[in-house]
């Protein structure tokens, strides 16, 4: 009676807000991942792009270099050619007159086209007796909105680049784990008895191996690749898979839609699908949404092992790991990354979970 | 009825958002006096009383007064509400297992009540406890003080759960559907003890039950209520002889007419089995050998072209475990032969051509159709499995004849099981065996899980089904009134085996046996003769 009535009260109140979480999470989760798959192509900056005049620059909507760091740069300069210097701004170029007291060589030139800040040095001129050069410094100007690392990597392309890798390893892992487990669990559930038996006796025996012992087997059977990562983490993440899925699958056969089936004339294959699966969703679907941001993390703590991805490339376990290491210096660091892998983790649990509402696990 | 009302209903409204469950509810209980609230599931009845004891969950909007001893319970705070409630106002519920705890033994569950509510010592709980275990009914009561709930049979266990709630001789006992979940023996047992212990304990009483034969026996006053509304209510022995509702003459024209069908013993034999045995082993752990159970041992059936056998018997004897095999769903040993053939050496695949000419129906409609399913997927399932050239087109349309003729709307295919009731969903199950034009339909407790007023109606189409296309049904249930009206036919079964076996008339009235004798004495019990 109770349950009646509350299925009746539900339409009134109900989908507006759920509609609404869903489309949110849907959008978030297009938004990174468009940008993570695009950002990096219209980048200005590569994500192996050092530059070393903007080690840890924080986030800012303004174009570098800015005044202050023109002057630090070019003080930085010319003490290091032991050179005296003035200079004067016009737009996007810079006058600079070097001064010293023995004759300027203009090969110093040089120096200046190796800094990020300038382009290619022009000399306008020599002063009396070689004492002084005119130079033309065209400045870049360059945007770091997220600004840049310890080692002067622009911190946006690095995040996107990174949200590609474990987007990439999280759904992978996940499908491989999702396709894996379902079967297993289901076939085993399904037909019970010995096949169940050793079914499940083979999935303890590779729970019991190490994770680690198995990435560290297969890194050293088929050397270091990327596809690897999803393997591994797939070959383990499966078996919390099917086991889930056998206990539904338990469940689920003793239900007299599966006898109706049954006396039906259904086949096995037929009735997997078209009774246990559907009826198994919820909790799959649960445990999926639970599952991508494990794999998320567990390819994270591989990579910081040195097995899974490689510096110039990350993922964002690895920034994370990064910029809490520098929380006090520079918090940018670790709150970019962060948003991001928060976010879509939230976007999906929200995702999933409006799914299993709408699939009506509680009623089960 | 002069006495003044102890617990008195005053204008009660349970709303669920825009869903109003109970409709403005009036009505007083006096000291020692019996109150019934008759309906079918989903008229409010249960609402009524758990928002009395503000039982309901947070989402119900109750309104209105509950008067005990000119206190408002639904405005009471906490404490005093609960030195009412347990205490002053017990209650019994239809499933015993949700009222006691699992884990522990039912003479301490008693006990604890006892200490909690009456300030007693652990022993003079622990005593009073068997006394109690004693009081229901419940053989050796020392040494079931000590057992756990599992250990209890069904009746047992709604004893457990009347010994609790009488426990501090409260002055009113609310059941609600106490023995719905119990066979009907057990039932008649229950009742019993209810009736006894009322007058011995002198408590008021508010019995909520679906069934107006059952109340008819004790209740002073009988309440019928209807979609959150009482449309009927006075002294029972007026409601029973005199009805005035015409919702209330359709639950008292209970019993379904007898169709008295002689069986014809020249059609042919579609179905024969005889010797037929099933067992059931048990796993045992690693040490000990499995353990067989024998569900059914050495049945010999017979079943004719367009006839109806009916298996009487109740939970546990056997006859829904027969019906199966009899179908080859479950493995069993013995000879089976269906239209002069011999099933016994086919196996599942070999079986599957022949699964299109026997079909079965469940008893539950909520269980025996897939939630996630639309209408007429499941309808249409056989279809796929023994026409698969059918396009999805042809499918649609068959969907929609075969539910026609279930009389439903052809356009619920759309739809999920989840929005029908409980009738409409049997009728779907049914349409998904007939729509493969079966020879022979094993009906599994069809009727049973279903309101008074829904069971005539499958009943009628089960018999309208069988005469129009010739079909031969095994109709089982626990229920002799209902098989009554369908089977030529009767076997009864007990642990197994049938007991006794004959035309429905001759078994109605001159049963051999004690158990049998049993059974129709339940059937009676329930069928009203008040004339």
């Amino acid at each position: 009676m109770t349950e009646s009535a509350m299925i009746e009260t539900l339409p009134g109140a109900r989908p507006s807000t759920t509609r609404l979480s869903t489309i949110a999470s849907l959008a978030i989760l297009i938004a990174i991942g468009l940008a993570c798959f695009l950002g990096p192509w219209l980048s200005p900056h590569a994500y192996d792009r050092v530059y070393r005049d903007y080690v840890l620059t924080g986030p800012s909507l303004v174009a570098h270099p800015s005044p202050e760091e023109l002057d630090m740069s070019l003080s930085a300069l010319t003490q290091r050619l032991h050179i005296e210097s003035a200079y004067a701004i016009e737009g996007d170029t810079l006058h600079l007159t070097l001064k010293s007291p023995a004759p300027v060589d203009p090969r110093v030139a040089r120096y200046f086209d190796h800094s990020d800040l300038f382009g290619t040095a022009k000399i306008i001129g020599h002063g009396a007796g070689d004492h002084s050069l005119h130079l033309d410094l065209p400045i870049r100007q360059i945007y770091f909105l997220f600004g840049t690392d310890a080692n002067g990597r622009d911190l946006l392309t690095r995040t996107l680049i990174a949200g590609r890798i474990s987007l990439a390893v999280g759904i992978l892992a996940s499908l491989v784990a999702l396709f894996v487990g379902v079967a297993w669990g289901a076939t085993a559930g399904y037909l019970g008895g010995s096949v169940d038996a050793i079914m499940m006796r083979v999935v303890e025996v590779v729970y019991a191996l190490p994770f680690i012992f198995l990435v560290i087997v297969l890194v050293v059977v088929f050397g270091r690749n990327f596809v690897l990562i999803f393997v591994a983490i797939g070959a383990v993440e499966w078996l919390d898979m099917a086991r889930i899925v056998r206990g539904q699958t338990l469940s689920i056969k003793r239900r007299d839609y599966v006898a109706a089936a049954e006396a039906l004339g259904a086949t096995t294959p037929a009735i997997l699908w078209r009774h246990i699966l559907p009826n198994a969703a919820g909790p799959i679907v649960a445990y999926l949404t639970v599952l991508v941001p494990r794999v998320i993390l567990l390819e994270s703590f591989v990579s910081f092992l040195g097995l899974g991805v490689q510096e110039p490339l990350t993922s964002w376990g690895i920034l994370i790991a990064d910029g809490a290491r520098n929380i006090q210096a520079s918090i940018h660091l670790l709150v970019f990354p962060a948003v991001f892998l928060g976010l879509t983790l939230a976007a999906l649990n929200q995702l999933g979970e409006n799914w299993r509402d709408r699939l009506g696990v509680g009623g089960a | 009825m002069e006495e003044p009302a102890i617990l008195s209903f005053d204008d009660l409204h349970v709303r669920y958002g825009a869903h109003e469950a109970v409709k403005g509810v009036s009505f007083d209980l006096a000291r020692g006096q019996v109150v019934a609230i008759v309906g079918e599931s989903g008229s409010g009845k249960s609402q009524t009383v758990l928002a009395a004891m503000r039982l309901l969950g947070p989402d119900a909007l109750v309104e209105g007064k509950v008067l005990f001893e000119g206190k408002d319970l639904l405005r009471l705070p906490g404490k005093e509400l609960n030195a009412i409630r347990g205490r002053r106002i017990a209650m019994i519920f239809q499933e015993p297992m949700s009222a006691l705890d699992p884990f522990v033994p039912v003479g301490a569950q008693i006990a604890a009540v006892l200490r909690r509510h009456m300030d007693l010592s652990r022993a003079a709980a622990k005593t009073r406890a068997v006394e109690l275990i004693d009081l229901v009914g419940i053989p050796e009561p020392t040494r079931r003080a000590h057992a756990y709930v599992h250990e209890l049979s069904g009746g047992q266990r709604q004893r457990v759960a009347i010994a609790m709630a009488v426990s501090c001789n409260p002055e009113i006992l609310i059941a609600d559907e106490p023995t719905t979940a119990l066979d009907v023996t057990v039932e008649a047992r229950i009742l019993d003890l209810i009736t006894e212990l009322k007058t011995r304990l002198g408590m008021a009483m508010i019995f909520i039950s679906h069934d107006l034969g059952l109340v008819r026996r004790f209740a002073d006053q009988i309440h019928v209520m209807r979609a959150g509304e009482i449309v009927e209510s006075g002294p029972a022995h007026r409601i029973l002889t005199a009805p005035e509702h015409e919702y209330t003459k359709m639950l008292l024209a209970a019993a379904p007419r007898a169709m008295n069908r002689a069986p014809q013993k020249d059609a042919p034999v579609l179905l024969e089995a005889r010797d037929l045995s099933v067992h059931f082993s048990l796993r045992g752990g690693l040490f000990t050998t499995p353990k067989k159970v024998k569900a059914v041992g050495h049945v010999d059936v017979t079943l004719r072209q367009g006839q109806t056998l009916g298996l009487v018997g109740e939970s546990g004897s056997g006859k829904s475990t027969l019906g199966r095999a009899l179908l080859k769903l479950v493995p069993a040993s013995g000879y089976i032969s269906f239209e002069d053939r011999d099933l016994s050496p086919l196996n599942r695949a070999a079986m599957r051509p022949l699964r299109r000419k026997m079909q079965l129906v469940f008893q539950d409609p909520y269980g025996s159709l897939s939630p996630r399913m639309t209408i007429g997927d499941i309808v249409t399932e056989g279809l796929r499995v023994h026409e698969p050239h059918l396009s999805r087109a042809d499918r649609d349309t068959r969907a929609a004849q075969a539910l026609d003729e279930v009389r439903l709307d052809a356009v619920l295919r759309y739809r999920f099981p989840n929005e029908l009731s409980g009738g409409q969903r049997q009728r779907v199950a049914i349409a998904r065996a007939m729509i493969l034009k079966p020879k022979l339909v094993v009906l599994d407790e069809p009727t049973s899980a279903l309101d008074r007023s829904v069971q005539a109606d499958i009943l009628d189409l089960l018999a309208k089904l069988q005469s129009d296309h010739g079909l031969s049904y095994v109709f089982i249930s626990h229920d002799l009134s209902v098989v009554r009206a369908m089977a030529e036919e009767i076997a009864v079964m007990k642990d197994g085996r049938v007991i006794e076996h004959g035309e429905t008339a001759d078994i109605l009235t001159h049963a051999k046996d004690a158990y049998t004798q049993g059974l129709i004495a339940a059937a009676t019990l329930k069928a009203l003769q008040v004339a």
